[in-house]
């Protein structure tokens, strides 16, 4: 029951990129086209879900087990960087249609500060392993989500006409402020 | 005269950052902590000189080790030095100021992946020696410091009716928590960056307008 909550709150209720305002970059730069937002937002999920199975151990049974858990910003970033450049090669030798559609976003994923704030996070929670993965993944899932909402309205707004100090970057947040209103209406759906 | 043109070359370096490459307006880096920590402005200020602090020392080292690193392995490097600067800064935070520090949470190690420092890095401090270095960090961190505050003081004025926690509006305002809350944040930033690009367009000649 508590990985139900878990996800919920993580894709819909806390959605990190509307909440927590994690992942403004890949948000902003990537949502002009629906097709590059949903490859880019499959890309971060699964990159994400992969980052919890390997932080969360590396947390526990190395930082804490020897008594170094100031080294976790070290330790997390190395982790992220090494695992999304495995991940890369990976991909490229294994699938290469796959890493034609996600490769140039991979290592845009290692500064996607979504990535390293999810393995914080999970620290600050006192997550357990199932549920780190269970908010890893659901994580990933409420930035997808968000990436392509974002992306359907912006390839709505070619055709609108908008002021010209507004166009571009300006006119986007405005429209993430008011997703951030319609998705504090998830808010009641659980309590506490 | 060459030590003249030298230091208006840095009053250059030291200046851009504070309106031509503001950072999170112009360049549009480092939008998470300008959009999270800036409901009031105290934390808008504390965390603009927390980057600042990371900065200045990391433009520092990058800049003295730019001709030791290999070009292949530098990100990677860069991201050490960045990490580790940023759990100083962390641990100070927590020890001298643990309001603050409890107030920014988790946005205090975000900083590691705060695309300005990695910007930094990668299109000053690498190429230049490090006395620019040093005023281009200043620059820049003073210019987020600055804009930092800029959407600070807005949302708290309209959230909560004070600035720096002094009650400005009177009785009859009725706050808005819309600015407290993250839409708020977003509203007030693409509001900033609109009236930015409207300005300069208005100094470049100022035809296309609406």
């Amino acid at each position: 029951m508590k990985l139900i909550f878990i996800f919920i709150s993580a894709s819909l209720i806390n959605n990190f990129v509307l909440t927590y305002f994690l992942g403004i970059c890949p948000f902003v730069g990537v949502s002009n086209k629906t097709e590059n937002a949903l490859n880019m937002g499959l890309a971060t999920t699964f990159v994400m879900t992969l980052t919890a199975a390997v932080t969360w151990p590396i947390y526990t049974y190395i930082l804490v087990r020897f008594n170094v858990p100031f080294l976790e910003y070290v330790a997390f970033i190395i982790a992220i960087a090494a695992l999304v450049q495995l991940v890369e090669m990976y991909i490229r030798k294994s699938s290469p249609a796959l890493y034609r559609a996600l490769g140039i976003y991979l290592p845009l994923i290692t500064t996607n500060c979504a990535v390293l704030g999810l393995a914080l996070f999970m620290v600050l929670r006192d997550y357990n392993y199932i549920e780190s993965i269970v908010f890893g993944f659901a994580t990933g899932v409420g930035f997808t989500l968000a990436i392509l909402m974002m992306s359907g309205i912006r390839e709505e707004l070619d055709f609108a006409d908008i002021p010209k100090p507004f166009q571009g970057i300006s006119i986007t947040l405005i429209l993430a402020g008011m997703m951030a209103l319609a998705f504090m209406g998830f808010a009641g759906l659980i309590r506490g | 005269m060459a030590d003249n043109g030298n230091n208006v070359s840095l009053w250059r370096e030291f200046k851009k950052g504070l309106w031509q490459e503001i950072p999170p307006f112009r360049l549009v880096l480092g939008t998470c902590p300008t959009l999270a920590v800036t409901n009031s402005v105290k934390n808008g200020v504390a965390m603009g000189l927390a980057t600042l602090f990371v900065l200045f020392w990391s433009n520092i080292i990058i800049s003295a080790v730019r001709k030791t690193i290999s070009p292949q392995v530098r990100i990677a490097a860069y991201v050490v030095i960045i990490a580790l600067l940023v759990t100083i800064a962390d641990m100070f935070l927590a020890a001298v100021f643990p309001a603050i520090s409890k107030a920014l949470g988790p946005y205090v190690p975000l900083i590691v992946v705060n695309c300005i420092l990695l910007g930094r890095a990668e299109a000053f401090a690498q190429k230049n020696p490090v006395i620019p270095s040093i005023f281009d960090a200043l620059g820049i961190g003073l210019g987020f410091t600055m804009s930092l505050a800029t959407m600070g003081s807005i949302r708290e004025l309209l959230g909560f009716g004070s600035i720096l926690n002094f009650k400005i509006l009177g009785n009859w305002f009725e706050p808005w928590i819309v600015m407290i809350l993250p839409a708020g944040a977003f509203m007030v930033f693409g509001g900033l960056i609109a009236l930015i690009n409207y300005i300069s367009s208005r100094k470049q000649g100022g035809e296309n307008l609406v």
